[in-house]
Parts: C-alpha cells; structure tokens; sequence
C-alpha cells in the first residue's frame, strides 16, 4: 500500500521496485528532467515520468519492456554523449549514480560511437576554497539549483544559456567565490555525479555521531574519521534540528581539531628562579615543587609534564579562598564540565564567583 | 536572559527551532539569521517560501530583509522605542488577545498606561522609522497568527539590554502569541553550549536548573549532596570580576575556554586588569591572546576528543562522542578539574567518565532529572523533562508561566538612550558583528579555506560618509573610539546606514573590542558592543607612499 499523493517513483522504491533516476533527489521538488525514469501507464498514450506522476487507485504501470529500455537507452546515450566521463580519475567514481545507470541500463556500443559527442573543455571553476564546479561532467540534473533554492534558500546558482550550451551557472557566470553563494556544500553533498567534488576528499574508514561545536543551534552530525583525522562531516538526517542540513562552518570547520598550533603540554611561564631553559630541564626530571611565589617574568612559556602542572596548580589555587578567587566557565564546553567546574568552583574553592560568556 | 527570566520565570528559547517554518508571521530583530545561525536561517526561508510574512528590524540591510515583507531600519539602540510604538498601535487598534492577557498574565494596567504615555511621533524621531511603516507592522504582527519572535544579541548587547527583551516578551504577551506552537519569544543562542553553560550552574547567583543560592533549602540540598558547606551569596558577573581584579580584590582567576581579551568589550581595560592578577590559569585548546598572559596553560582536548552532551538553543539536550584520541598530550576538561580536585584534596570528583557526571547532575536538577544518556542516545531531549517517561518539552508555558503566581508579568519599559552617543568628536555609530564565513577569533582561522573567503577585516561605511571622508574603498582608515584605536580596511556599502560604521570581531589582527564600551546592562551585566561613538580618519601617508614607491621605482 502506497500513501496517498505518493510518485510512482517513490511508490516503487518503497515497494523495492527499481526505477532508474538521475535527477531525483528526496530532499528537493520533483522536477522530471532527465527522463529516465519513464514508465508505461495503462490506458495512457505516452510513456510518462514516475517522479512527476501522482499514483491513483487501481493504476497499471509497466516499469520495464522493450520499447521502455529502448527509450532508456536512448537516453542514457545522449547524456553520455555530453559528458566527460574520465571515471578512472574521477573522485566520485564508485558513487557516481550516472555508473551505476549504465551498469544497469547499459548502452549500445554501436550507436554511442556515431554520437557526435559534444563533451566541452569548460573552464573549471575552483574559486571557491571548499569545493570545485566541473561543468564537463555535469549532467544538468539541477540538483543543485534545487538544492540552492530549496534547501539553502540562497539562490546563488541557476540555469543558464540554451540547448548545448545549457549549463549551471551564478549571476553574470562569475566564479562562485564572488557570487552570493555562502558555500555551505548543500548542492555538493547531493551532486549525482563528479561535479561538484570537495577540494580535498579523502574517504573517511569509520563514521561517528556527534554535535556541531559551532553555533547554538546544535546540528546533528558525523564526523568521517580515517586514522585519527576529520575528513568530512554530513548532516545526520535523523537530526529533529537540521534534517541533514549544516553550514558552512559546521561541515567544512574541522581543521582546527588538527591544527599544528594546538596546545600538546602543559605550559608555564619562565620565572626568575629557573629563567635559565637548563634549571627548568633540571626541575622536570626532579619534579620537584614548586614553591610559591614566585617573580612573574615577561617572557616565554615552558613545557611542563602533566603531574608538575595539576601540583602546581592545585598548590598555588590552595592559597585563594572565597572572595578572592573567581572562575570563568565556557560555552563551548559539554554540560557534564560545565557542571563540574561550577561544583569545583564552590566545593573547592568556596566560592560561588562562577560565570561564563553567556552574558557577551 | 534575566528580560524574559523576569517576564516568564525562566530564561530560554520558548518554542522549538522546527516550529519557526510554520509561524505565519516572524518578527526577527537584531538577529542576521542567515548568516550566524544558517540553519534557522533556512527555516525562516522555508516559512517565507511558504507564505509566511517577515518583519526585519535591524540597521543593517542583511541577506533577510531581501525576504521580508517590511524592513524596519531603525537607529541603533532604539529598539524600546520601536517596539513600544508597535505595541500602541496594537492597543490602539484594539488587536490585543484580551481573553489571554486576563488569564495567564497580571500588571497589564500599569503597562498600558507606559505604552500610551509616548505617541507615534516621538517612536518615529527616535527610531528614525516612518510611523507608517511601525503601523504597518504592528498590524501584521497583531493579526497574523502563530507569530513568532526571533532575537539575538542585537537585543541583549546594549546598556538597556534586559529592558529590550523585556519589551519583547511584552509584545508576545499582548498578541497572546505564547504557550503555543509557532509562536514566542525565542532568543537564538551563540556558542554551542551558552544554554547548557546557564543550565549546569555555571552563573554566579544559581546552581544547576537555575535553583537560586539564595535560597537556603536548596543550599542545604547541595550541602548535602555534596558533603560541604557553601556560600550564601551570590558571586561576581564575568564584568564584574574584570573590575574586582582590576582593583585587586580578585587574586586569582581560574579560566577555560574563553577568550575575553580578543572578545569582551573594552580590551584594553580587560589585558590591564588580568595583569593585576597574581594567579592566571588558563585552560583552552589553543594559546589565545588571553592564554599568552596566563601563568599556567593547560592544554584541553576539543569537542571530537570526549564524550559529553551539549544542550542547544531549543533546550535539546544531545551527545557529542569521542571521535579521535586527543591531540598530543591534551586532555579533556573534565579530567583535568578532577585531578586538581584531587590534588587538593577535596572529595566528591572520583568519576571516571562522563555519564556518572550525568548522573549525579541529574539527580540535583528537576528540570533535567528524566534526560539520561541512553534516552538520548539517538536524538536529543528538551527540558523540562522531570521524569524517565517525559517525552520533554518542544514549547514552555502551554499551562502556566514559571512565576510564583503561575502568570506571566507585563513590565513598563521605557527608551533610554545608549550609554555612549555620538558627539561631535566622535559623530559615528559602531555596531560589532560576526562575520558568516568566521567565528569568533580562533576556530575557522585554523581552518583550511575559511581565510580564503574573509581573510581581513573590512570597515563597512555608507557611500555618503565615504565621500565626505574622500575614503576610497579597500582604503586604511583609522576608527578610534574614546578607548583606543584600530585600523582595518574600508568597504563602502549601502548595507549600513549613514552615520553608522560596522565591524566584526573575528580577527585577531584587528582588535575590535578596543573600542567598544564596558558600560553595562544594570541587571544582566552585559557590556554594550553594539553600540558605541567613533571618529574615522585617512591613514593618508600610508596611502599615498604606496603609490608614490611604485611610481619611483618603475616597478607598477
């Protein structure tokens, strides 16, 4: 049983009938633009597309015969013929859906081989510092202005020119950097084929979920993990907050996690007493307390180990009670530490000067 | 917070964030959507697509108002103003929801009579938007329900920034758009875990849930689970640290995760008072501007290394999972505190992950008492959520308000002036923002890419200004403020208005908050950023050297 107001095509697929599509995209409007998708209705002259047609009671489809395949075919060549299909280097080889069509449509060698194979040497566009914009291997699916209009609501990019020249483009054909788009990768994500690809794509080994560490929003999301690196980050579809969606920052911000400046050890200024680099080596390996006070001496942090640094923190914060120490907790960490710091703050500190930069 | 805490009982975003693309009416005010928090962003859109109206009410011309129905451009700071000359142009007109106000809310007389006290015309010399255009949307937000309120700090980032919510949750409580869904006052969060930051405690005058330190029988609660004694009263605000350190009555200060020497107003005032400190611990994932002044630095682990939860702005409690080991030898935050508690020999920090921090958490705080991890193992909940059962809570107030009385508190609020106006020395109006592409100083600027689409700060200035200035576009200039100076790049646009200059405050390189003012909001304690007087001058000889070198070498 199919809902009420459901497409053929998303009908069959939730009956597990296969119906080969390229320009359907759950997310966005059906729009019925690459035509393979066509089926044959009882009692209808001409073969019709399943993404735009509303099943009604008791209707008749034929999703397979001759003159259907052929017509497939047909058109699956004629797509082929405009396409730059290098699939060899091409990154989305593997999870290109235009592959997986020929696998199952298949073509005539015959035939393909008098096309006149129209495959442009277009300029591509690597403006923008995430993601690349290969016109040769777009397939003019308008996913991605769909996707643009749609989902971002931004409406950086349209069709544009006519017949063979027909191709996406933003306003002027600028390059995207300088266009109103605000890169948030919606249309890459959802690109059938290899054009538009994320600049530096390596497939992550395993997958965990977790929440964006950006805005307060807090979009579910997975993190792609290979060793012990972020490679990329998708919207998790389950997610009551964004359904799939992120931003800019929430699926392309991850380097920070990675980042050489990152803090490794425990750092503590060079004082007086062991301002010499040599006496600071010397208290390491003795691990000797550090006594208090000490001259405070502008100039350049030391490494310390971790046992050096919590004695030396804990020794010194020993000295402060009540009004006259105070501690600042952050937004950006989990609850679980937020709840700590405050218990932490007033248990061991005796204290209840606690705040964070809520009010800033 | 404390602005809707008065009005409401409680302090955060009332409905839910999917809500906002079925309101048939949004009133978004000081809040540049799209680009801080895109993904409501994109619900508002769909709620416009959709037939939603859109009423915009910022200085700014930002990406929104492209949707809205009517833009409010008002002058900076006038918000009380403004919304108070809509809300008489509801009374007036007689839009209000009168069966709601005489049910669920008291002290509406007193607030009438406020609102009729000021007419039309002075709102329009104030603000500087035509009665009409107040009229046109009072009527759009009187008469269009579900209505829905959206906020952000242009709200809350000024001197008067309690009185400009306030002001709001009166507006929603006179069109009785509360309680339901769609509707609301609904401030949408900055930093990820702002609202879990506010739930867990971590204020001065509240333990976890908001239970006041005041109040002895919750004290004697948290003695108990705790097994100590604690202090009766209430801490020092962030702000007012700043000034305690500064005149030496705080000693030390124990900070993680925060940046305030790159981000609280007034910098330069901020960088003194730390240097009065004896003891500074910093505890952050980088070394930022603040943690180059720390004594100690201790080396935390980011939101991928540990396991946690977040709380978001809609109060959706959800986990963030350890995804990768900790970078180097950093360690998470919660680890940490524990071992200096350890080492100084307090009890009660013996956990040894974070669920049972969860756990003891939950058991002191009702409104968080039925969330535990398994149930959000899959999606988050939304407190209140008081029971293992409670499937949480997606809008407040749909029975009764968290006041003592159960019903909503209308407040008299009138317009004051921002506490710095221009003058003749200083005749422009500066409004800090966050640029979409960045956040905050550190995180996108160790990031690939993001450098590539904003890689400096660029001054926005209004052609006008520009010209009278004889100021080029990408020209040096110079802003100064009566704290200090800056200077960045011109961007003449018409995105501000004449006689308002815009900053972010994303680069390090340029020290925004220089200049901004430490005057503060009585009862929240936030400093006022958005709003503050500067003169802008020509960085001149630099100018004119550059093109002068290129001209005598014959290297152009």
């Amino acid at each position: 049983m199919a809902d009420e107001g459901a497409t053929v095509l998303t009908a069959a697929q939730d009956a597990g009938i296969y119906i080969p599509a390229l320009c359907h995209c759950p997310d966005v409007s059906s729009q019925g633009v690459c035509r393979l998708c066509l089926v044959r209705i009882e009692g209808r002259r001409r073969p019709e597309p399943a993404c735009r047609t509303i099943i009604e009671e008791g209707m008749v489809v034929f999703t397979d015969d001759p003159e259907i395949e052929r017509l497939r075919r047909v058109i699956l060549e004629l797509i082929l013929s405009d396409h730059d299909f290098n699939c060899l280097l091409c990154p989305k080889s593997g999870q290109c859906r235009l592959q997986e069509l020929v696998n199952r449509i298949g073509f005539d060698e015959h035939r393909f081989s008098r096309l006149e194979h129209t495959a442009k040497d277009l300029p591509i566009d690597t403006s923008n510092p995430f993601f690349d914009f290969n016109p040769n291997k777009c397939v003019q699916c308008t996913i991605c202005v769909r996707t643009c209009h749609e989902i971002a609501g931004i409406d950086a990019i349209d069709m544009a020119y006519r017949s063979d020249n027909l191709r996406v483009s933003t306003f002027a054909n600028k390059p995207l950097k300088d266009s109103v788009c605000v890169s948030c990768g919606e249309c890459m994500e959802r690109c059938p084929v290899g054009a538009l690809i994320p600049k530096k794509f390596k497939h992550p080994t395993r997958e965990v979920k977790t929440t964006c560490p950006y805005c307060g929003v807090g979009c579910g999301l997975y993190l792609g993990i290979r060793g012990n690196t972020i490679v990329r980050a998708r919207g998790d579809d389950e997610s009551p907050v964004n359904h799939g969606g992120l931003c800019v920052r929430g699926r392309f911000g991850y380097d920070f996690v990675n980042s050489p400046d990152r803090l490794s050890l425990p750092l503590m200024r060079a004082y007086d007493e062991y301002a010499q680099p040599s006496s600071v080596v010397e208290m390491n390996e003795e691990g000797r307390p550090i006594t208090l006070p000490l001259v405070k001496r502008e100039g350049k942090f030391v490494e310390i180990t971790w046992d050096q640094a919590i004695r030396y923190v804990a020794s010194s914060l020993a000295h402060y009670k009540g009004d006259e120490i105070a501690a600042i907790s952050s937004a950006r960490c989990t609850n679980e530490e937020n709840y700590l710091f405050q218990k932490f703050t007033r248990v061991a500190l005796e204290t209840n000067n606690i705040d964070h930069c809520a009010r800033l | 917070m404390a602005g809707l805490a008065a009005s409401f009982g409680s302090g955060a975003m009332t409905n839910s964030i999917n809500e906002i693309s079925e309101a048939a009416c949004i009133f978004a005010i000081g809040t540049n959507t799209t680009a801080n928090h895109p993904i409501i962003g994109r619900q508002v859109t769909r709620a416009v697509q959709k037939g939603a109206r859109l009423i915009v009410a910022d200085p700014r011309r930002i990406p929104l108002c492209r949707l809205a129905d009517i833009w409010l451009r008002l002058r900076p700071g006038t918000d009380i103003a403004l919304i108070n000359g809509i809300m008489r142009v509801i009374i007036e007109e007689n839009l209000m929801d009168t069966a709601f106000i005489e049910e669920r809310c008291e002290d509406y007389e007193a607030f009438e009579a406020s609102i009729m006290e000021h007419d039309l015309a002075a709102a329009e010399k104030i603000t500087g938007v035509s009665a009409q255009d107040i009229v046109r949307a009072a009527r759009m937000y009187g008469s269009i329900a579900p209505a829905t309120i959206l906020y952000t700090l242009g709200i809350t980032e000024h001197s008067h920034g309690t009185d400009n919510v306030r002001a709001l949750a009166n507006l929603a409580l006179l069109t009785g758009n509360i309680g339901r869904p769609s509707t609301g006052v609904n401030p949408l969060r900055g930093q990820n875990n702002v609202q879990g930051a506010c739930d867990m405690g971590a204020l001065p005058n509240v333990y976890t849930g908001y239970q006041e330190v005041e109040n002895e029988e919750v004290r004697i609660k948290f003695e108990r689970a705790w097994n100590c004694k604690l202090s009766p009263s209430n801490g020092l605000k962030m702000t007012e640290m700043f000034d305690a350190a500064h005149e030496g009555r705080i000693k030390a200060l124990y900070l993680k995760g925060e940046d305030p020497v790159v981000t609280d107003a007034d910098t330069t005032f901020i960088e003194k008072a730390i240097s009065h400190l004896e003891l500074f611990i910093v505890q952050d994932i980088f070394l930022t501007e603040t943690a180059r002044l720390a004594d100690v630095v201790l080396p935390a682990a980011s939101f991928a290394e540990k396991d946690g939860t977040f709380t978001n702005t809609e109060r959706r409690v959800q986990r963030i999972r350890k995804a990768i080991e900790p970078r180097g030898n950093s360690r998470p935050d919660w680890m940490i505190i524990c071992d200096i508690a350890r080492s100084m020999g307090v009890e009660g920090f013996d956990f040894d992950n974070t669920q049972e921090i969860f756990e003891e958490m939950r058991v002191l705080t009702p409104s968080y008492s039925g969330i535990n991890y398994e149930r959000i193992e899959k999606s988050g909940i939304q407190w209140p959520c008081p029971d293992n059962e409670h499937p949480g809570t997606p809008y407040l107030y749909s029975e009764r308000f968290n006041t003592s009385s159960g019903r909503a508190k209308f407040a008299p609020v009138s317009y004051r002036p921002s506490a710095e106006t221009t003058s003749h020395e200083y005749p422009f109006i500066l409004i800090t923002r966050r640029s979409a592409f960045h956040y905050h100083a550190v995180m996108t600027h160790k990031a690939e890419g993001f450098d590539e689409l904003r890689k400096e700060e660029r001054i926005e200035i209004h052609p006008t200004d520009a010209a009278t200035l004889e100021i080029q576009d990408g020209e040096v200039i110079k802003v100064s403020s009566r704290r200090g100076s800056v200077k960045a790049k011109a961007n003449i646009t018409e995105v501000v208005p004449a006689g308002v200059v815009c900053m972010t405050f994303n680069f390090a390189e340029t020290r925004t908050n220089i200049l901004t003012n430490r005057a503060l909001d009585p009862v929240a304690k936030t400093p006022e950023f958005k709003v503050c007087a500067v003169k802008i001058e020509r960085e001149e000889s630099a100018y004119i050297t550059k093109d002068y070198i290129r001209w005598g070498t014959g290297k152009s």
